[in-house]
């Protein structure tokens, strides 16, 4: 058969083509769900990035594999093949591609993260002197790991770095503020809003912007919502913050990303993503009586007394403390990293 | 054909076969010092697979189960350790050092001593670093990475140890780094210009290079974090108002150069065996050549990349992004320079080129989710779960290790004077390639879909392809005793190497299987370039690869 190598190589680029976008068009099967206003963003790109990558894997299995079929050495022919050293269209050619995609997949990112709200001034790390005001109230969670208050913190005026608003909600106050504290092994939240109250659990309302800041008590931990494609690391003496917008009302797991030590495996939990009724109902069960109220002006050197104090809490951190061998109470001490060695 | 000139005076006959002692010696022979670092760094190699074996029965099921948690965590930390410092810099260091002189026609390394030195430095850092586990505490347990505050509050002991052995392991890389750059910069036989050396060259300049930028910064990060960690200073202690940002910095200021310390020389090594067993010349001498260069300065400006969700501002995010994103295109050039080399060639389908064609079909996928995991919101997901650790075996095992199986086919007959055992040779890439493909490919979709790295017990729902991951490291573990039995059988009793087996056209097959003490008996001759095939003719007067011109190369012609 004598197809002219044009037609031949015509028919290879569309089969290529179709190959990848098929690739590409099924990219949420390698995804788990997703669940906030930009979280299907996110996947849209991979969704381009796997497109290209699928064209390119093809391309270059198909060459090494058609090389090794077609230009297998022939018994007895021990000539050499013919000596071309080069071709400098075609090398620019291969240059100025790859160098387009990246460009294309860069601007593509870029858009994504600032809708991600990744530009917001306020999480940036852009302007750092108005941030102090908007998260002054914040930086109690950024304790000292001995828990004393030394006040001479840096954490007194730095911003909080991570994803901030979306850009339509810039300079908005976000609709509910949790403070996130990562100790080995659990998250502890805060909820400033409900006077203090602390929880195990995270939950909020579908549907409403929800701001995370992020504390670490003893090492570096970091906070990752698999269905959200969002991730922080939690660091000790610097605050950072995370913030979106659920959209799909459910249950998801809260994954410790960062290596922390020997139950960093175990340091999971769940957030709860609740409709307006499910979440007041849980508000209404967990509002800590007013007197606590002080708890919420200072939450971190309260933080456990605080928590054993509320029942389901107890029973959150004893799960630990059954695994960890030591007293709930214990946990109190976990703040600083010398206690938690074994 | 082309074939070097066996009758020509770079060729004499063999030495007395010299007594094995000289390999247990303090030997300045950079020959004797090359088989030295590369039998050491195979045996850490085979140390280090024995514990991720470890790692990978423990994952078998969610559940902890094979080891505790503690010692799970000393596992993977050590396993990572050795394989990066103590296997695949010091191979790369090892085929440096036994090929350099020879294909530049010098009579040895430029510090001959240095070099010994630089070399005794390793066996007993590894022998350190390994007798850790028994140590109060057992040995280092926060990841290769060692990431303050973590690592200050594990095992004192064990990262003490640590610190001590990579900061070994760092020095003997320096030093073998100066001895490089010297070496290709200063003794290159006459005639031979910059431009027309082998790229093994090029690409070994372009990782000493690294090499010297980059290891004294991650000297001075661990040297701090040892007084952290011993003398209770607070440079990365948040507890004294240290900043543990800072000691990330420095590492991965190092740690993605490293990358590409472990991964240039086998660049360099592909770009030899490629034209040499696909009977071709190597196609864009000059990209492939100068790219090395690009990929080498443009490694020293991407290191942030490692830190997208850590404490990162949003324009350094953008710009990590973007810098990292550039580097695909240097490395794009050498894949594509690849393919049309073995295009239109006589490919030799030994397990020499099977290695070799394996390493660019591997590593291009560690490259295309190289430039995935350089897009911050999709890092974002994907940072420290196993997606990254898919990425990284691709490049390190898929890239570097294959890379490294290619060259010692290549290269075992010329430094040990036999031939390696062919079907052999294809069992072994048969079952690599499978047991590396079984293992590391699935860990991509676990990543996505939400298992971290570095856990011992995960999510039950991901049970299943753990367990497929598992088979693969078993089947990995077990393709390294058909290559065992080929070297060891090979070199005891193997068939006689000729000097020039793969009739190629580089100085080291000019002289004998194995070559003399001094390489060259006089002045070596260049008689052709390095990738003449198909043009160069005994007697014919070759151009040297620096004085062709454009239309040259287009028409093949270099007379
Ligand atoms: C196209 C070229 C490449 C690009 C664009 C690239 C990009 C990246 C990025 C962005 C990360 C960080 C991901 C994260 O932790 O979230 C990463 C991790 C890594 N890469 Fe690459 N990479 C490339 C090639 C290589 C090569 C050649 C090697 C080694 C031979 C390598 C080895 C690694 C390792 C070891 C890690 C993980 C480090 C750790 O966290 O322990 N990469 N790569
Ligand atoms: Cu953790
Ligand atoms: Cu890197």
């Amino acid at each position: 058969m004598n197809v002219p190598s044009t037609i031949l190589t015509l028919l290879m680029g569309i089969g290529l083509t179709l190959i990848s976008l098929w690739a590409g068009q099924n990219y949420h099967l390698l995804l788990p769900v997703s669940a906030t206003d930009v979280s299907s963003e996110v996947d849209r790109l991979f969704g381009a990035m796997l497109t290209i990558a699928a064209g390119l894997f093809v391309l270059v299995q198909g060459a090494l594999i058609y090389a090794i079929v077609r230009f297998r050495q022939k018994p007895g022919d021990d000539t050499d093949g013919p000596p071309i050293r080069g071709n400098i269209p075609l090398e620019i050619l291969w240059t100025a591609i790859p160098a387009i995609i990246c460009l294309a997949i860069a601007v593509f990112s870029f858009d994504i993260y600032n809708s991600m709200g990744g530009l917001d001034p306020m999480a940036s790390g852009a302007g750092s002197g108005m941030a102090h005001h908007h998260h002054g109230k914040n930086l109690a969670i950024a304790a000292p790991l001995d828990g004393s208050d030394n006040g001479a913190l840096p954490a007194a005026t730095q911003v909080a770095l991570g994803l901030g608003a979306a850009p339509e909600s810039q300079g908005k106050p976000p609709d509910l503020e949790v403070n996130v504290q990562g100790l080995q092994y659990a998250w502890i939240f805060n909820y400033p809003s409900l006077n203090g109250t602390v929880a195990g659990e995270l939950h909020v309302p579908v549907g409403k912007d929800v701001q995370l800041n992020i504390a670490a008590m003893d090492v570096l931990h970091a906070f990752w919502i698999p269905q959200f494609r969002i991730k922080q690391d939690a660091i000790p003496g610097q605050p950072t913050q995370l913030r979106f917008r659920a959209t799909k009302a459910g249950n998801y797991p809260i994954v410790c990303a960062e290596l922390c030590g020997s139950f960093h495996g175990a340091m999971r939990t769940t957030i709860l993503v609740q409709t307006p009724e499910e979440y007041d109902q849980w508000v209404a069960s967990v509002m800590p009586a007013p007197e606590s109220g002080e708890t919420a002006a200072n939450p971190a050197p309260a933080l456990v007394a605080t928590a054993t104090r509320d029942l389901t809490d107890t029973e959150y951190l004893q799960s630990y403390s059954d695994r960890l061998g030591i007293e709930a109470q214990a946990i109190a001490q976990l703040t600083t990293p010398a206690a938690a060695q074994p | 054909m082309a074939s070097a000139d066996l009758t020509h005076p770079n060729a004499i006959e063999p030495d007395e076969p010299q007594p094995w002692q000289r390999f247990f010696s303090f030997s300045v022979d950079h020959k004797v010092i090359g088989i030295q670092y590369l039998v050491t760094s195979f045996f850490f190699f085979l140390i280090g697979g024995a514990l991720a074996t470890a790692v990978r029965v423990e994952l078998a099921t969610p559940e902890v189960d094979f080891v505790s948690r503690e010692l799970y965590n000393q596992l993977f930390t050590i396993h990572a350790t050795v394989m990066i410092f103590l296997w695949i810099v010091p191979a790369g260091a090892g085929f440096g050092n036994y090929l350099i002189p020879l294909l530049i026609g010098a009579k040895d390394m430029a510090f001959p001593k240095l070099n010994a030195i630089a070399f005794w430095m390793i066996p007993p850092a590894g022998l350190l670093l390994i007798s850790s586990f028994f140590v109060p505490n057992g040995a280092a347990a926060s990841g290769w990475t060692s990431y303050p505050p973590l690592s200050l509050v594990n095992g004192q002991w064990g990262e003490l140890i640590w610190i001590l052995s990579v900061l070994l392991l760092g020095t003997s890389s320096i030093l073998g780094g100066i001895n490089f750059v010297t070496t290709i910069l200063k003794m290159r036989i006459p005639g031979m210009t910059i431009n027309d050396m082998p790229l093994f060259c090029w690409a070994m300049l372009a990782a000493s290079i690294l090499i010297l930028l980059s290891t004294p910064v991650l000297a001075g990060a661990l040297v701090l974090l040892c007084f952290d960690l011993m003398a209770g200073t607070t440079f990365f202690n948040p507890t004294g108002g240290g900043d543990p940002i800072v000691y990330q910095h420095m590492f991965w200021f190092y740690s993605h150069p490293a990358v590409y310390i472990m991964i240039l020389p086998l660049f360099g090594a592909i770009s030899e065996i490629l034209p040499v067993h696909s009977r071709k010349p190597i196609f864009g001498y000059k990209a492939i050549a100068y790219s090395s260069i690009a990929i080498s300065l443009l490694g020293l400006v991407v290191w942030a990349h490692h830190m997208f969700t850590s404490g990162t501002p949003a324009w350094l995010r953008m710009f990590f992004m973007i810098a990292t994103m550039i580097i695909a295109v240097p490395t794009g050039i050498k894949v594509f320079g690849w393919l049309a080399t073995i295009w239109g060639g006589k490919l030799r389908l030994n397990s020499a080129m099977l290695f070799a064609m394996g390493f660019v079909s591997m590593f291009v996928v560690g490259g295309l989710s190289g430039v995935m995991i350089a897009s911050v919101p999709f890092d974002i997901h994907v940072h420290d779960t196993y997606f990254i650790v898919a990425h990284l075996h691709y490049v390190l095992f898929g890239g570097s290790v294959f890379g490294l199986y290619a060259a010692l086919y290549h290269w075992f007959p010329k430094m040990i004077g036999r031939m390696l055992n062919e079907p052999w040779g294809k069992v072994h890439f048969v079952l690599t390639f499978v047991g590396f493909n079984l293992c590391f490919l699935p860990m991509h979709y676990l990543g996505l879909m939400g298992m971290p790295r570095r856990v011992a017990e995960y999510d039950p729902q991901f049970a299943t392809i753990n367990n497929l991951c598992s088979i693969g490291s078993y089947i990995l573990a077990f393709s390294t005793i058909p290559f065992l039995i080929n070297a060891v059988y090979s070199w005891v009793a193997g068939a006689k190497a000729p000097a020039n087996p793969w009739n190629a056209l580089t100085l080291e097959w000019t002289v004998a299987s194995p070559p003399p003490e001094h390489n060259f008996v006089g002045q070596p001759v260049l008689k052709t370039g390095p990738y003449d095939y198909g043009v160069a003719k005994q007697g014919a007067v070759r151009k040297p690869i620096s004085q062709l011109k454009a239309s040259d190369i287009l028409s093949g012609s270099t007379r």
